[in-house]
């Protein structure tokens, strides 16, 4: 687009409702009044039809395509979107694998795309043989098979799982110029099928002294983390499908703990048992790899919640703008804590501020989908997005963050854990050649 | 059903009330087993040290295992290779979590026997008999001086060690336990 082409559209939009500093846009106008904004833009761009090229068929639409397979995988032309793997040769520690948010839409994380810690490979277990065991503080230790357990009464949940450590190279004192998969890749969502915990323990029996459950499961580590009884009885699954699906290897196949909310970590896969317990064990991963450092050589412990967060995925770092005109910024919101009430949007790195228009449906301990239309007049810009909770909790900024939390002296290798559960802003600065990059403000 | 498993049932109904549990018509396709069966999975253990096996094991005995098993990834003398050192002095200064070791960070001394035994070696897990896992858990907890060279690991003697930084930790949300 020209510049004399922008000024015109700029003057013929002007009736566009904007609602915050440098373009942001009433997101009624993209929901409710779709066809006003549809029709300013039009009037805006205003393209001309003479001189277009006539349209030819395709070679595709010439010939008979490939054949139908039974499972479908994507087109080849979608090749790279791909989860980045920190450990792709399997040697002998944990695996990472990010979701490349800033490539996917909506709020379901595609199967093969949800991201996965494992620390030490995937097993490869066989449905038949494999065992859930629930013992300890029990009226009745029990026993079951994935057969038996598909005879329970199934329940769904549309839940996000996040790592607790998601997010680290946020804690660099300086904006880290890395993608939103590789800053925010270890979070994804989907539905989840399984069998309430609470459902199991109905009839195991629970002995009154049991206040804890040890989780363990049937990896090589046999990795194992302590959960409240409270957590198991309000709305723990064990979950056997994911997105319609038998869970995928990588995130726990056949069956996990499921814990809506709770970090990750704490999600056994593979989970082959359940010991009810007077105290928590303070496994490795609860009472070193889990316990975070704060700037006062403290440390906290059982943090469990992921807590309210937000980021914009599009655009993102990495991505450049094609001109300035009408975009569509567009994020994911969640919390372990509920819904999300609302999603605020600054194109002036917080000057000021616009509500996002929320995707419908709004699901509890679920991602969120918010978009927000902006009109990008070329110059300098900062996008940040902050989420409430419906139990009032707000995402911090990150000076508020850094307050309590504290920094990094120097930036952290990107896959490296420094610390843990950040959660505060995120901020893409846009630059007068629309490219898009990292920074705090 | 025999009487004792109607007794047992309607126990298990009452304990599932008392503890609050919404009551619905289930499967009950559960295979019930006893303690016994579970005993070979059954390796958790607590701080306390309930769940500690009968065995135990010195420092001598383990820096040999440690050079034959465990010393191609964490070193010589457990001072780091591919992994982590396992015996180190270091203070915490600043919030990264690179700096925690077992002495300075590591809140209870069972959870080095628990992580040895469950996970240990990383090539094959569940390899060492409990003998050599408390053998190995003295090592380490001697080259890290936080027992004599001459001390006995068994399940009296682990659950008594001190670890430094055992209170200085602050459960975020004490209202979720």
């Amino acid at each position: 687009m020209d510049k004399s082409a922008d000024r015109n559209a700029g003057k013929r939009n002007q009736d566009l409702p904007i609602v915050a500093g440098n373009g942001l846009i009433d997101r009624r106008a993209l929901l409710g009044r779709g066809v006003i904004l549809a029709g300013a833009v039009g009037a805006g761009i205003a393209p001309s039809a003479a001189g277009a090229e006539p349209l030819t068929d395709d070679p595709w639409s010439l010939e008979i395509g490939e054949a139908t397979p039974p499972y479908q995988m994507c087109s080849k032309f979608e090749a790279k979107v791909v989860r980045t793997l920190s450990n792709p040769n399997n040697e002998p520690r944990n695996s990472h694998a990010r979701t490349p948010h800033h490539l996917l839409e909506g709020t379901t994380t595609p199967n093969g795309l949800h991201f996965t810690i494992n620390h030490g490979g995937i097993p490869v277990i066989d449905p038949d043989k494999h065992r859930l065991v629930i013992h300890g503080l029990v009226k009745q230790p029990l026993e079951f098979s994935l057969e038996t357990l598909s005879r329970y009464p199934q329940v769904s949940r549309v839940s996000f799982l996040e790592c607790g450590g998601n997010s680290a190279p946020m804690f660099s004192p300086e904006p880290m110029q890395e993608s939103v998969q590789a800053l925010h890749g270890l979070v994804s969502c989907a539905e989840w099928t399984g069998v309430k915990l609470s459902t199991l323990l109905e009839e195991t029996g629970i002995d009154p002294s049991a206040k804890w459950l040890v989780a363990e499961g049937a990896d090589s580590p046999h990795l194992s983390r302590s959960v409240p009884v409270k957590k198991a009885l309000d709305d723990a699954m064990i979950a056997l499908y994911q997105n319609g699906e038998r869970l995928m290897p990588g995130n726990g196949y056949p069956m996990r703990l499921l814990l809506p909310g709770y970090e990750g970590n704490m999600n056994v896969k593979f989970l082959r048992r359940i010991k009810l317990v007077e105290q928590p064990a303070m496994s490795m991963y609860e009472s070193r790899t889990y316990s975070q450092i704060l700037p006062d050589g403290k440390a906290y412990r059982f943090y469990f919640l992921q807590e309210v967060k937000s980021f914009i995925t599009n655009p993102s770092h990495g991505m450049a703008l094609k001109g300035p005109g009408l975009y569509e910024i567009s994020g994911i919101a969640y919390s372990g804590t509920g819904r999300i009430e609302k999603v605020m949007v600054s194109a002036d790195g917080g000057k000021s501020w616009a509500q996002a228009a929320l995707q419908e449906p709004v699901l509890s301990k679920a991602f969120t989908r918010f978009r927000m239309p902006w009109r990008w007049d070329g110059g300098p810009a900062t996008l940040q997005s902050r989420a409430w909770d419906e139990a009032g909790n707000v995402q911090p900024t990150r000076a508020e963050f850094v307050a309590v939390r504290g920094e990094l002296t120097k930036p952290p290798p990107v896959l490296g854990f420094p610390n843990q559960h950040y959660n505060s802003i995120t901020s893409w600065g846009v630059a007068g050649n629309g490219e898009v990059k990292h920074v705090y403000a | 059903m025999s009487m004792r498993k109607h007794i047992v049932l309607a126990a298990s109904l009452l304990l599932a009330a008392t503890a609050g549990v919404s009551l619905a018509e289930t499967p009950h396709l559960g295979k019930p087993l006893d303690e016994a069966a579970i005993a070979n999975w059954d390796i958790s253990i607590l701080p306390d040290g309930t769940g500690l096996p009968k065995g135990s094991g010195t420092s001598a005995q383990g820096a040999q295992i440690f050079a034959e098993k465990c010393s191609a990834c964490h070193g010589d003398n457990a001072k780091g290779g591919v992994a982590g050192a396992l015996a180190e002095e270091r203070k915490i200064s600043g919030i990264s979590a690179s700096q925690k070791t077992i002495k300075n960070f590591w809140p209870y001394a069972t959870t080095v026997f628990d992580f040895i035994r469950r996970a240990m070696p990383f090539n094959m897990p569940r390899s060492l008999n409990d003998d050599e896992v408390y053998a190995l858990t003295a090592y380490i907890l001697a080259e890290n001086k936080l027992i004599g060279a001459n001390d006995t690991m068994n399940a009296e003697t682990l659950p008594k060690v001190k670890m430094p930084n055992r209170d200085n930790f602050i459960i975020r949300f004490p209202d979720r336990i």
